[in-house]
């Protein structure tokens, strides 16, 4: 298990924005996975998608690495932002705007603002 | 295997007694839930944090790939 969370850490860190899901970003396998990938692909933040249902030792081992029990779960910088609920509510209130600004991350804010006026 | 709401209410109120719980039957199947709850013990923590004191609550439920409890959309906030 260790070196399952060894990988993990070592995905969340060399990449800006990381997704773990169920499914893939082109092929997501589940409606929660699917939301999420659906919000950063729609606002063209660049992302690595891991699909946890391609190794069970992920699957567990990413619910112990956040302490977070369900998936989809979004890493910004290393840091666990939250799963598909949290993620909804900080893009339709834009505080998921002013985290990618504050670390740097590239995204489309006119995007962003199309998703929050069709869901006002 | 489904679960009753009421057996999530019990448990979250376990957890947080003085708390606004609702629950709903999202596709009336007993299979996905959304729960709010509103507590005043959120205050100074952040959403993660906050659904992590409630999850915490409803470990049992949810624990490995055929808990009872397969789908729940956590809405967790503090009471104005």
């Amino acid at each position: 298990m260790s070196t399952a969370k060894d990988q993990i850490r070592q995905t969340v860190t060399s990449n800006d924005v990381v997704l773990f899901m169920k499914g893939t970003k082109m092929m997501p396998q589940c409606g929660f996975s699917s939301r999420v990938a659906g919000v950063l692909n729609f606002m063209g933040v660049e992302f690595a998608d891991v699909d946890v249902l391609a190794d069970a030792d992920i699957r567990q081992g990413i619910k112990e690495f956040s302490d977070w029990p369900t998936i989809p779960q979004l890493y910004v910088k290393g840091e666990f932002v939250g799963g598909c609920d949290i993620v909804t509510e900080m893009t339709l209130s834009g505080e998921l705007d002013a985290l990618f600004e504050a670390k740097g991350v590239a995204f489309d804010k006119a995007a962003a603002d199309k998703i929050r006026a069709a869901n006002g | 295997m489904a679960i009753e709401a009421r057996d999530i209410e019990t448990l979250i109120r376990a957890r947080f007694p003085a708390a606004r719980i609702t629950i709903t039957d999202l596709a009336g199947d007993g299979n996905h839930w959304a729960a709010e709850v509103i507590d005043e013990s959120f205050r100074g923590m952040n959403r993660v944090q906050q659904q992590r004191a409630v999850y915490a609550a409803l470990q049992a439920k949810m624990a490995g790939a055929h808990g009872e409890l397969h789908a729940l959309a956590l809405t967790t906030k503090i009471p104005e």
